[in-house]
């Protein structure tokens, strides 16, 4: 085809655009999470002694740690997806997250007991956790990964594991509401796994399948 | 100059091409292949490629800038969307052919302000890659692609023609342009 004729076919098919990238990976978000919640309040709901953890600064934290990444990496997400973007600062605002869990296993360290690490590291289910944090993260990360197939990302590989952690982060916010341990030692070791598993499939998936 | 605002002349008919102005946005398809056959010289000539398909890659941007062009940022410089995307679609085809590349964007942001951009395709390329590219189109898919792009019949008369509605044509040229796309993407040399 000579590139004159194949300008026509562009042309004929039309000039204007349906919805911009940002908005779609924004929707998705939004679906993601909606599904998401509602499986969790079907299926797993607040924990039981929430009148009392309510209050609490380690419970609360765990929302501190889990926005500070989901934040960035959602906003990310939507850059990445185009093919001039760099992560630029929100790429350095991701290390926010695990600054903050940095800070709150030191300040666990110093402020108990050397034979309790062990039993605040593992918690009460360790398993679950992991576990519902990625199937919790399944449903959001699908509706961030097809916006990203309608995108053009730079590095796809990179655009898929920051849809990774997003997603995960996501569900870590969902799952946290539910979870009765709120050690810092806990959330930075098991949480971290969960997310971690979603930026690896983010990542694998990303380079295989999001090439344009 | 701020080196990433290059073209303000490719922003505004951008602008009034992605709000449905047909005329700006044929405009800006046009200017294009100029600097992009530069781009694609110029990379091939750094990696010692014989510069025999450049012609597809052109296409193959050209492609995708369309296919993509809602990863413009609205307001954004489009020269460095353009170049974006031109590096892409270079390294893909140098990888194609075995080269293990790295190319900067600034680099390629760098023919802007260099020679004049060629303006010539290759005329060799354009004749067999135009029956090969068809040929691999449902029937009805290159039909629509071949009576609008070769032919330059209008959507309308292609509906009339072909019994279908206006609606369906823009759907099925759609969908050819993306099987297009696809068959750039997988071919190799």
């Amino acid at each position: 085809m000579k590139t004159e004729n194949l300008i026509a076919a562009l042309v004929a098919d039309g000039p204007s655009i349906e919805t911009p990238i940002a908005r779609k990976v924004a929707l998705a978000l939004v679906c993601g999470f909606a599904l998401s919640a509602a499986l969790f309040f079907w299926q797993l709901g607040w924990r039981p002694d929430i009148g009392e953890a309510r209050g609490t600064l380690p419970f609360l934290f765990k929302f501190v740690v889990t926005a500070a990444l989901l934040v960035p990496a959602a906003l990310l997400t939507a850059r990445l997806a185009r093919p001039d973007a760099t992560p630029g600062l929100w790429g350095w605002a991701l290390l926010i997250a695990p600054l903050l869990l940095v800070a709150g296993v030191s300040a666990e360290l110093v402020a108990s007991p050397i034979n309790v690490w062990t039993a605040k590291l593992i918690g009460t289910n360790a398993v679950a956790c992991v576990t519902l944090i990625v199937l919790l993260s399944t449903l959001p990360f699908a509706a961030l990964f097809f916006a990203l197939l309608q995108g053009a990302p730079a590095e796809p590989g990179l655009a898929g594991a920051v849809a990774g952690i997003a997603a995960g982060a996501l569900a870590a916010t969902l799952y946290a509401m539910h979870c009765t341990d709120d050690s810092p030692l806990f959330v930075a070791t098991w949480y971290t796994i969960g997310i971690g598993i979603m930026t690896l499939a983010g990542s694998v998936l990303g380079k295989r399948l999001l090439r344009w | 100059m701020d080196p990433m605002q290059r073209r303000p002349d490719w922003d505004v008919l951008m602008h009034a091409a992605v709000s449905g102005d047909a005329k700006s946005y044929k405009t800006l398809l046009e200017v294009l292949p100029g600097v992009l056959r530069s781009v694609t010289r110029r990379g091939y000539a750094r990696f010692g490629v014989e510069p025999n398909d450049v012609e597809d890659v052109v296409q193959e941007v050209l492609l995708a800038i369309h296919l993509k062009r809602h990863t413009w940022k609205v307001g954004a410089p489009v020269a460095p969307w353009v170049m974006a995307i031109a590096r892409h679609k270079l390294i893909d085809a140098l990888r194609r052919r075995g080269r293990q590349v790295h190319i900067p964007l600034e680099s390629v942001m760098d023919v802007l302000e260099a020679e004049a951009p060629e303006t010539q395709p290759d005329r060799q390329t354009d004749l067999h890659d135009a029956l090969r590219l068809l040929d691999q189109l449902r029937p009805r898919q290159r039909e629509i692609v071949r009576s609008i792009s070769i032919d330059g019949h209008s959507i309308r008369d292609v509906a009339r023609r072909l019994d279908m509605s206006e609606g369906a044509v823009r759907v099925t040229l759609h969908r050819a342009l993306k099987t297009v796309a696809m068959i750039y993407r997988k071919s190799g040399p």
